[in-house]
């Protein structure tokens, strides 16, 4: 199928592309990687009258290492956020998360900002940028503001952004030593979002766990951290992992939908984040 | 004489690559949305977005002003001069068929039907019109649920019917002569096991897009279309709207797969035809994925209800079948028949006495199912190799065990069935060991048992599958008694060309079977020439003039049964003409390697090609002998070829989340002489995916409001590569006795036989949970339901209950976990 | 209408378009490139999978105003001049990995793409790697196939 018209725009700095989202009005929507917004418009279940592509904004590009924090640039692609040497180093969640997203054609096109700016909550970065801690960087015609993850992700597709303002790059702060990561996922095919989806972070202290961060993909309208799992592993030792598990699904609203029922999807969430749990600490 | 070369080894049976590679790895296609005719106009259908409905006013008028807009036709416009979407198979003589537009006139029947068409001078423009269309309609209840349908006071999907059974269909072997009463059987039975199954709606999904395209020509039309059926589409075209046949050309281009789903006339290509004849310009037509997923027919979607007797000692003594099969809408080209396929093959390999099969069809609001890969027999499988499993768990029998004490033996061919079929030929017993040798059956079966005994949080499944199919349709006679609107015989014909080349017309229509290379294959070895010698002419009504397409495992069994007649005939001629030339009689003149000699005096000879060249001068011919060896034939099969097989398959299932896994899969195949192992094996690998694919990853399911809620690719589930394991695929060869090449088809055994295979291997692991039994596809969700639920409950949970979120509960067990 | 320079299979091309053009229907409608196709609308299937500055990409899923400037590569200017198949194609051929044919574009442009990253692969990692094309026809065994050939080809 065929989108509907509309007008392009291609700025080439975060300052063009502030005032031609600010100019393109409330029908006016910023493109990024397009994958998920081109096939919206291909099924026509949107009709924007302007589409503003970030592609040519350099500055939006690329990771950069800025003292306790990686830089990542929203237009950043999938593909190269997974290969790139300080991701690797210092947020391989990330990575690993990153490489479990859709197929090798679409990671070299979607961006890290897009994803994240989408805000569906079967995607599997939101649950990684919150247990991460990330800030969101944006830019509009007030100039720019940083979003704490916690407060970036509102509801399903809805983020802190307002219309007018572009999400320019996420600082991501580097961990300390002692702290390991797995990312889980769970999905009926290859090439499919996360039935249900878990980012650990884990710091050892003396062989027990110090501290752990738990976000979870697909559990609600929104990535939400496990908060009861954090709190009943800090301090834990390994064998009590299962037990902090069982605690995943305590308060969530996890939707219902062809992949699984709500039930099923919390059973997952306690099953996925012992595994995740386990991964990380490396048993 | 110049001679041919002497050609070195025979053809047949050597894995010959493909000749059709050469312009798809290229990129140098045809597919017909490729095509273009000068003045082409682009369609765009408007299409129902509900299920049941009456169509209370529609208003083209803005849509008639968009730009690039021709013109914008509703059903109105085509009422009196569409007929009806054909269906040639009155299954029984009482069939009630309310007819099928395809532009809805005044009311619809599923959420996708065409109600208006867009013409504009591009695609995008004619997209773009669709919304210009006002169109109000009077919602109807939808009807989704087929035991719900055939209930007294029922919503009836077509107004002008009295039931939404459109017909039933029995055959019983008492009152057929064909075996006992099964009255009698269900009576006296030691042993009655009885499940339903249920066989889930399941999309085609072929690859390429359905696209057509229809130039017109004063009386006439050029149709080029995606279709298995270039040759019945001109005489349903013609039939259907009166045009003169000999005017109708018809044209199947590169196509992108059918698996059954281009075997309908559709609506969209009348519709095309129709409006190009109204505008007298050329106009194409190509499908969006969304579009074929919703309107193009889905398949299977039955109930089965199943009964076997046994006597306690492990005998079958009774099958008792029941089917409500879903028509959906309208009855498309064979739609009812695909069920009825398989009257003939629920009692499979066995020898069981008595037999009842009860085909009711049903219709509903959803889109209307037709053919998909195995038609019929697919569900046959699925439902004896299951029930055979449940009585071998009801009798405390090993499995396996209870199939070799059923099925017939090697020697006890040809065998007559219950159902009245003659099975020719057949060795289960062999292909059976060779499968359970090869995939390691009893170290699987230790491992099995050391993971249940450790509680291991993975446990191991094992499943069988024995399976035979009926293939190459079909015998003419056949389908006669069924009542079905045609034959099954094919044509083919071969012209020698005077440098010695060869172009060898069928009637079959391939799309991805590789019959140019397997046709060229028989003919090189028939004729003696070489395989890059033979060229295969197809897929177009005027060259190739008459057939019955490709369907049924039918190309090789029929089609290349009809080229290797044809090229006897040839042989047949060219004889007398060789027999001119060496002033020898007929009688003494031996042909073999493309050559002819006189028995016993070697030096003088003539070619096949020597004879080619001497007809096309006809400067010597003999008295009385047309300038010509040019050859056709017709063959009509006097029976089927049972291909048949063992599949074996080992699961993992990860009891924590459900998740089933392919360990190993290993099948042992016998389809009888192999003409191109290389493409048998690409066939079988297929048939492997599709049926695999059914066992676990794909459901057309609808919403309560009758909306397909799969409407696009992120839904309905397609397998990619990292989702199926590799097979190991090998063959046991008892050749046909049914026809001269000792082939059987291959096209769909892979489908027929895994399905089963899986999902016994499913339930096999699943057994210490009290689980016997599990809807498909068997989703993680519906596994774990199965394991935390025990085994009286059926695993329907999840909204992808069979039918529809409100008809969950159709089997009465089924949606309690929600 | 917007005008885009692009270059596809080594030739230049300066054209107008307009801005909701996709690439796909930019390549077979305006430069006749039809080899490329079209299997779905939600950019799942992979029939549409063209190398867009060294990288591939599913064409149905990118804007023909976004390839303004770049270089497209497509399964028709695989072959060399003389009509010498690309290793991909001549595998695909050898092993029998296509039936229909109608996913073999995308599903060759995928592999070379998997075997450029990673030369040497693994089964699991061929799998992986062309998880993005679906194919209806080989059941993807012989698919593999043909990588595992084109990567001691290329190695
Ligand atoms: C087949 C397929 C499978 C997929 N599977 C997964 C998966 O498993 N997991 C997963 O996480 N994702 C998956 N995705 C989505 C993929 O990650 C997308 O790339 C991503 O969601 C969107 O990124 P994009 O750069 O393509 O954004 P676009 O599609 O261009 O934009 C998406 C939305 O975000 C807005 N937006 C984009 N960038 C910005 C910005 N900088 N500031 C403000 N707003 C912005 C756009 O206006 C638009 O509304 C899949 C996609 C496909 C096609
Ligand atoms: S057509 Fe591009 S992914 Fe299907
Ligand atoms: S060969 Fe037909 S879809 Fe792949």
């Amino acid at each position: 199928m065929i989108p509907a018209p509309f007008e392009y725009v291609r700025p080439s700095s975060v300052a063009e592309a502030v005032s031609a989202i600010g100019a393109a009005g409330e029908d006016g929507k910023i493109l990024a990687g397009g994958q998920s917004l081109i096939p919206v418009l291909r099924l026509r279940l949107a009709y924007p009258t302007t589409l503003v592509d970030l592609g040519r904004v350099a500055e939006m590009q690329g990771v950069r290492d800025d003292g306790d924090a990686i830089v990542i640039g929203a237009m950043t692609t999938h593909h190269d956020v997974m290969h790139d040497p300080l991701v690797a180093e210092h947020a391989p969640l990330i990575a690993q998360a990153t490489g479990t997203i859709a197929d090798p054609q679409v990671r070299h096109r979607g961006t890290f900002g897009g994803a994240l700016s989408h805000a569906d909550p079967a995607g599997d970065l939101g649950a990684v940028a919150l247990a991460l801690g990330c800030e969101f960087v944006a830019s509009g015609p007030g100039g720019e503001r940083r979003i704490a993850a916690s407060e970036f992700f509102h509801d399903y597709l809805t983020t802190a952004l307002a219309p007018d303002e572009v999400l320019t790059q996420v600082r991501v702060p580097k961990l300390g030593a002692g702290w390991s990561s797995h990312y889980e996922k769970f999905n009926r095919v290859a090439q499919a979002w996360s039935i249900v989806g878990v980012a650990a972070l884990v710091r050892r202290d003396n062989g027990s766990i110090a501290e752990a961060r738990i976000g979870l993909t697909n559990m609600g309208s929104t990535p939400v951290r496990a908060a009861a799992v954090e709190s009943a592993l800090a301090g834990a030792d390994v064998g009590s992992v299962a037990a902090a598990a069982e605690h995943a699904a305590d308060g969530t609203n996890p939707p219902s939908d062809l992949s699984g029922q709500a039930d099923y999807r919390q059973h997952l969430a306690r099953v996925l984040t012992k595994r995740a749990v386990l991964a990380a600490v490396g048993s | 004489m110049t001679a041919v070369d002497e050609r070195p080894e025979a053809e047949i049976g050597k894995a010959r690559r493909r000749k059709e590679d050469a312009h798809l790895i290229t990129g140098r296609t045809r597919w017909t949305d490729n095509l273009s005719v000068p003045g082409m106009l682009h369609l765009a259908m408007l299409r129902s977005p509900m299920a049941h409905a009456t169509i209370t006013s529609i208003d083209p008028t803005d849509a008639r002003s968009r730009p690039g807009v021709v013109a914008v036709f509703t059903g109105a416009d085509f009422k009196d001069v569409q007929g009806n979407v054909p269906c040639a198979w009155p299954v029984t003589p009482d069939m009630v068929n309310p007819g099928a537009p395809s532009l809805a006139v005044d009311q619809v029947n599923f959420a996708g039907e065409c109600v208006a068409v867009v013409v504009a001078r591009s695609k995008a423009e004619a997209q773009d019109a669709l919304e210009g269309i006002d169109i109000e309609y009077e919602p109807l209840p939808p009807v989704l649920d087929m035991d719900q349908a055939v209930k007294d006071g029922a919503t009836l999907v077509h107004p002008n019917t009295e039931s939404n059974r459109s017909y039933t269909w029995v055959f019983e072997s008492g009152a057929a002569g064909t075996g006992a009463p099964i009255d009698d059987a269900l009576r006296d039975a030691e042993v009655t096991v009885s499940r339903r199954f249920v066989q889930q709606r399941l999309i085609p999904a072929f690859m390429e897009p359905r696209a057509v395209m229809v130039e017109p020509s004063g009386e006439g039309v050029t149709v080029w279309s995606a279709t298995q059926i270039p040759h019945i589409l001109r005489v349903m075209l013609a039939l259907t709207l009166g045009l003169p046949e000999h005017k109708v050309r018809v044209i199947a281009p590169d196509v992108g797969g059918g698996f059954g789903g281009k075997i309908p006339v559709t609506p969209e290509e009348i519709i095309s035809v129709l409006v190009a004849r109204r505008l007298n310009k050329p106009v194409k037509y190509t499908e969006s994925r969304s579009e074929s997923l919703m309107a193009a027919h889905h398949g299977r979607d039955q109930l089965q209800d199943i009964t076997i007797t046994a006597t306690r000692d492990g005998t079958v003594t009774g099958l008792d079948v029941h089917l409500l099969a879903d028509m959906g809408a309208y009855l498309r080209l064979v739609g009812p028949g695909v069920p009825i396929l398989g009257a003939f093959m629920y009692n499979a390999i066995y020898k069981i006495p008595a037999y009842r099969f009860v085909c009711e069809g049903i219709f509903t609001t959803k889109t209307p199912t037709d053919a998909y890969r195995g038609a019929g027999r697919p569900e046959a499988t699925f439902a004896i190799e299951r029930i055979m499993d449940e009585l071998a768990v009801e009798l405390g029998m090993d499995p396996m065990e209870l199939r070799r004490k059923n099925w017939i033996k090697h020697e006890e061919f040809p065998f007559t069935t219950v159902a009245g079929l003659t099975y020719d030929s057949g060795n289960y017993e062999a292909a059976t060991d060779k499968a359970l040798e090869l995939i390691g059956w009893n170290d699987l079966r230790a491992e099995q048992q050391e993971r249940r005994d450790s509680n291991d949080p993975v446990q191991l499944g094992l499943g069988i599958s024995t399976f035979t199919e009926m293939c190459g349709l079909a015998p003419s006679r056949v389908l006669g008694s069924l009542s079905y609107g045609a034959g099954g015989w094919e044509h083919a014909a071969i012209r020698m060309l005077p440098t010695g080349k060869v172009e060898v017309v069928t009637g079959a229509s391939p799309h991805g079977q590789g019959h140019e290379t397997a046709f060229a294959q028989i003919v090189a070895d028939k004729l003696g020439v070489a395989f890059e010698d033979v060229e295969l002419i197809h897929g177009d009504t005027a060259s190739s003039h008459k057939g019955l397409d490709t369907y049924g495992s039918r190309s090789l069994a029929v089609g290349g049964i009809a080229i290797v007649n044809a090229a006897d005939k040839v042989i047949e001629k060219a004889r007398k003409i060789a027999a001119h030339l060496l002033e020898a009689n007929e009688a003494d003149l031996e042909f073999s390697g493309g050559k002819f000699r006189v028995a016993g005096s070697p030096g003088s000879e003539v070619g096949i090609a020597d004879a080619a060249l001497a007809v096309f001068a006809a400067h010597n011919l003999p008295d009385g002998v047309e300038p010509s060896i040019d050859a056709e034939a017709t063959y009509d099969p006097e029976n089927f070829s049972f291909p048949h097989g063992t599949h074996l398959c080992a699961v993992e299932i990860d009891t924590e989340t459900g998740m089933t896994k392919i360990r190993k899969y290993v099948c042992v195949d016998d389809v009888g002489t192999p003409i191109n192992p290389l493409i048998i094996e690409g066939q079988v690998h297929g048939g492997l995916a599709q049926g695999i694919a059914q066992a676990l990853f794909e459901e057309a399911v609808y919403d309560d409001a009758g909306n397909l809620t799969t409407g696009t690719f992120v839904d309905y589930t397609l397998p990619s590569a990292a989702d199926l394991p590799s097979f190991t695929t090998e063959r046991t060869e008892t050749p046909s006795t049914t026809n001269p090449l000792g082939v059987k088809g291959v096209g769909e055994a892979g489908t027929i036989a895994s399905t089963p295979a899986v999902v016994n291997a499913i339930v096999d692991a699943l057994r210490p949970f009290g689980v016997n039994d599990i809807r498909m596809p068997a989703t993680p969700e519906r596994v774990w339901r199965a394991i935390h639920g025990g085994g009286k409950h059926r695993a329907a949970g999840g909204t992808t209950a069979y039918g529809g979120a409100s008809t969950s509960t159709s089997d009465g067990d089924g949606g309690d976990l929600q | 209408m917007t005008k885009i320079n692009v270059k596809v299979d080594g030739v230049s091309y300066a054209d107008e378009v307009e801005p909701r053009t996709l690439l796909v229907h930019y390549l077979r409608e305006q430069l006749g490139k039809v080899g490329t196709v079209v299997g779905c609308d939600t950019s799942n299937c992979g029939a549409c999978t063209v190398d867009l500055d060294g990288r591939s990409v599913k064409s149905c899923t990118v804007l023909a105003v976004q390839a303004d400037g770049g270089e497209v590569t497509t399964i028709e200017g695989l072959a060399g001049p003389d009509g010498e198949l690309d290793p991909v194609q001549q595998a695909f051929h050898e092993n029998h990995a296509l039936q229909c044919g109608f996913c073999t574009p995308g599903m060759i442009m995928a592999v070379r793409d998997l075997l450029r990253e990673n030369p040497n692969p693994s089964e699991d990692e061929i799998r992986e790697g062309i998880e993005g094309n679906l194919c209806r026809c080989t059941g993807y065994q012989n698919i593999v196939r043909a990588a595992q050939a084109a990567a001691g080809v290329k190695s």
